[in-house]
């Protein structure tokens, strides 16, 4: 009997402790929220926090991995999101569809911080510039091991499909990442939507896959991964690798000379926004010169805001992780949108790689 | 309070089950049988037949089944070692195995993930003893593995059970009788068990059917299970009509399997599982 | 006396199966190196930035709320729902005890996707949500562990009492409570258990923001380990043992109730 009274009066305890704790987030809750979805590791959370006490609003955060999966969760429709980060080409498709407003540039006294030379290549996806903020820009490229690797191996794609390296190559898990090198390679553009062309480029993919080549397909695992040496080289984004790069000093950044992919990550506000003051506020602040500088030193991305770009020591200002030379960008494309039925091709032949 | 009226009681539990049981099944059937544009097709059943979707599902039953006799060769001789112990403290041995259980299920795959990546914690060990390294991270063996260790509990606490309720008299009578050690095994205990064996296989082969998170933290995107097509399906290509029918043939499946393992339950209760 | 050994080593031998990953992850949660094998000396560090990380200590709190408010609705919802039935004629019973199956039946990925289909349809992804969810996962295991219990009760002390001019209520308190309390108690065990080790149902009803520590840390296992998580780990560890300890000696025949036919 006294067990038993023990067992009640501790599920007792922690019912109250429980109720209590509801009732602190429910007082809380109240107050205007901002609901943000941004790629995973893509903000530094303290400059989230410091908005939050400037203007008294309450961010909602909500992370995502792939473009794929963003336009996904936004589509759903059943979060609505006052402000969203993502690459060039689905903002492009959200354009396209209607579904992005129009940004007041006027409320957004930090907009002039913004780089024109950046803001030029988002002509790209948006035309205007009515819709959309650059937030981060970078290329796509190798992340190898110097020890053993060669730069000289690590200036083309042909390492990634090279059975010597069994078990020692991270791609992405994110298809068109993936299917870039391979079209390339290919020597076709990585916009190329024929479908003859990206079913060639499966069979590199897959026949990457069979020699065993392939250790993992990792989005943000990557990093870490190879700062543990457990591969000698990766696909990777610029800025994963800039991190990388700054754990361990053996790894090394390289955009292939076949040429490769430059992204933009922009910041819209989608039609779903309920309160498109807090948005724009928050973009705003998002352009002040030491709240990018901050989000800069923490992702290592290269920022389009002018002043992060100014103050960098010599180490950083010659690393092509972080400000990649005008030649190797020249030779990089931008993702162009996909149409739903195009996108839908990708989607089944990725299926089918995994599936292997 | 007459009969009658007891049973209003249950009026709240009704309406919550029409809203949130059968509502949401008819949603996924609704799905699963019409086109994006809402007309009525059967080509979401039929894509199970697709390569891609096929090859996941093959996985999955294969992986499920390895995963489930593993499960039961490991957790039979334990059971029987813990039944027969007459020690004091015989629950409290049982309680330290069912321990790992209580802790996040995600937290038990993290420490799998450290124990077998390629420069982790068994591969250092083994290269320190001069041994060469196993690569089993992002293979259908360490998701195997991180599956075992997941629901092992699962499977342990069902057969114990049914092994606890055979009475000893029983067991020396038959072996008054004349019966061998092997005869007694078969005859009284396997056969008194079976009910604890059925509910085990039950409770590790459906999730390790299922299961998307296991294949996606260990597998690192080499293993492909039908969650993880259909996951991907909800959460990445916005196909939610291909997705539940992926899902309303996966549950034909479990139940499918279910009804095949429970024919040999010889008690034949009816329910399932519980 | 050789069966006896190979017993005990059998024993060990599962027993280091089962712990040894846990030990590794207690091991390393005091090593002050980033490195999973290297040992870089001792360290609290990583306990001080796991009560630090904002996301961590959110995603717990969730999880508290979310696992006890689910479990008090559903034992309630469940009790009654099992006295009602316990009342039914064969039929009733049958129906009942047949959608009451469905979520033990379903895997969780096909609950979680159909309720989510649901909720997209008519509210907004949330905290609410995810409740709504882990309730209905959790109601049948209180039915299940209650409805035995009302069967074996004896009808004609709870009538006897009534013919002896006791409020329903009060004969009901009296009489049948008593009876079935342990099934109760192990039916809110059980529905604590399962609504804190879910994830996939979770992954599917929640809306932006919110996290249990499931769906935090599978966000957080795919890109890549922090140390902070092995001190959470060492600390739900050491929480579980202790509640456990405290909670009940004869917590393994509880928890096993669920398994019982």
């Amino acid at each position: 009997m006294k067990k038993r009274m023990l067992s009640t009066a501790l599920i007792l305890a922690l019912a109250a402790s429980c109720l209590s704790a509801c009732g602190n987030a429910g007082s809380s809750g109240k107050g205007e929220t901002l609901t943000v979805l941004n790629y995973g590791k893509y903000i530094d959370e303290d400059a989230l926090k410091e908005f939050e006490k400037e203007t008294g609003i309450t961010v909602k955060y909500e992370e995502y991995e792939s473009p794929e999966e963003m336009y996904t969760k936004y589509k759903a429709g059943s979060i609505d999101y006052d402000v969203i980060c993502s690459s060039e080409y689905m903002v492009e498709k959200l354009i396209k569809e209607g579904e992005v407003l129009s940004l007041d540039y006027e409320a957004m006294d930090n907009y002039k911080n913004l780089d024109p030379d950046i803001l030029a290549l988002s002509e790209a996806y948006d035309k205007d510039h009515t819709y959309s903020v650059p937030y981060f820009y970078g290329t796509l490229g190798l992340l190898y091991n110097k020890n053993e690797i060669s730069e000289e191996t690590a200036s083309s794609w042909d390492c990634l499909w090279d059975p010597t390296y069994e078990d020692e190559v991270i791609m992405e898990n994110s298809v068109r990442d993936t299917f870039a090198p391979a079209l390339i390679s290919l020597g076709y553009s990585l916009n190329d939507t024929d479908e003859s062309h990206l079913k060639e480029a499966l069979k590199i993919l897959k026949k990457q896959k069979e020699d065993k080549i392939v250790y993992g397909y990792y989005v943000d695992e990557t990093a870490d991964a190879m700062i543990g040496e457990e591969a000698k080289i990766a696909l990777c984004y610029s800025g994963e690798a800039a991190l990388a790069m700054d754990e361990n000093e053996n790894l090394a950044y390289s955009i292939p000379k076949e040429g490769s992919n430059l992204w933009i990550d922009s910041w819209f506000v989608p039609r779903s926004c309920t309160n498109q003051t807090n948005a724009l506020k928050f973009l705003n602040f998002l352009c002040r010169d030491e709240i990018a500088r901050k989000n800069f030193e923490y992702v290592e991305y290269s920022s389009p805001i002018t002043a992060v770009n100014e103050n960098q020591d010599e180490e950083m200002k010659n690393n092509a992780a972080i400000n990649p030379d005008k030649d190797a960008v020249k030779r990089c494309e931008i993702y162009t949108s996909l149409s739903d039925d195009e996108a839908s091709i990708y989607t089944k032949l990725w299926q089918e790689l995994l599936a292997q | 309070m007459s009969k009658f009226k007891q049973q209003f009681l249950s009026g709240p539990y009704l309406i919550w089950i029409i809203g949130f049981i059968l509502l949401p099944m008819a949603m996924i059937i609704y799905y699963a049988f019409t086109g994006s544009d809402g007309t009525p097709t059967l080509q979401y059943i039929a894509a199970i037949a697709d390569e891609t979707n096929r090859k996941a599902l093959g996985l999955s039953l294969w992986l499920g089944v390895i995963c489930t006799v593993i499960c039961l060769v490991l957790a039979y001789p334990l059971a029987m070692i813990l039944s027969n112990m007459h020690i004091k403290n015989q629950s409290f041995v049982v309680f330290i195995f069912m321990l790992p259980m209580w802790m996040n299920f995600m937290l038990r795959i993290l420490a799998w993930k450290l124990l077998l990546s390629k420069n982790g914690v068994i591969n250092s060990v083994l290269t320190g003893m001069g041994l060469s390294r196993i690569n089993i991270i992002n293979t259908p063996a360490a998701v195997v593995l991180g599956m075992v260790y997941d629901f092992f509990p699962f499977m342990l606490l069902p057969i114990y059970n049914a092994l606890t309720r055979i009475r000893e008299d029983w067991i020396e009578a038959a072996a008054d009788l004349g019966a061998g050690k092997i005869t007694i095994f078969f005859k009284i205990i396997l056969p008194l068990s079976l009910s604890g064996i059925i509910s085990g296989i039950v409770m590790v082969f459906v999730p390790s059917l299922t299961s998307f998170a296991i294949s996606q933290v260990l597998g690192g995107g080499h293993v492909l299970l039908i969650g993880n097509v259909i996951e991907q399906d909800f959460m990445q290509g916005m196909q939610w009509n291909a997705g539940s029918g992926l899902s309303f043939v996966l549950m034909i499946f479990v139940i499918a399997s279910m009804a095949l393992v429970n024919s040999f339950d010889k008690e034949g209760e009816g329910t399932v599982i519980c | 006396m050789l069966k006896k050994c190979a017993s005990r080593i059998y024993l060990f031998l599962m027993f280091a199966f089962l712990y040894l990953p846990i030990l590794v992850l207690i091991v390393l949660s005091f090593n002050d190196s980033r490195s999973k094998v290297k040992w870089g000396g001792f360290t609290f560090k990583w306990y001080t930035g796991c009560f630090q990380d904002e996301k961590i200590m959110a995603a717990f709190v969730t999880t508290l709320q979310i696992t006890f408010l689910s479990a008090i609705i559903s034992t309630l919802i469940g009790t009654l729902a099992a006295i009602g039935i316990a009342a039914m004629k064969r039929k009733g019973q049958a129906i009942f005890l047949g959608a009451t199956n469905i979520p033990l039946l379903n895997a969780d990925i096909v609950t979680g996707i159909s309720m989510m289909l649901l909720f997209v349809k008519f509210m907004d992804l949330g905290f609410v949500t995810v409740l709504i969810a882990h309730i209905t996962f959790s109601i049948p295991y209180v039915i299940l562990n209650v409805l035995p219990r009302l069967k074996q009760a004896n009808i004609s002390t709870y009538e006897a009492a009534l013919d002896l001019g006791a409020s329903p209520l009060y004969a009901f308190y009296k009489v049948t409570w008593p009876e079935i309390r342990p099934g109760v108690l192990s039916g809110f065990m059980m529905a604590v258990t399962m609504s804190l080790d879910d994830f996939s149902i979770t992954y599917f009803t929640k809306g932006a923001g919110v996290n249990t520590l499931s769906t935090m840390l599978y966000t957080e296992l795919r890109k890549g380990i922090k140390p902070e998580l092995y001190a959470l780990s060492t600390i739900l560890f050491f929480a579980v043992l202790l509640l456990l300890l405290i909670g009940n000696v004869r917590p393994a025949k509880r928890s096993s109730e669920r398994f019982d036919k």
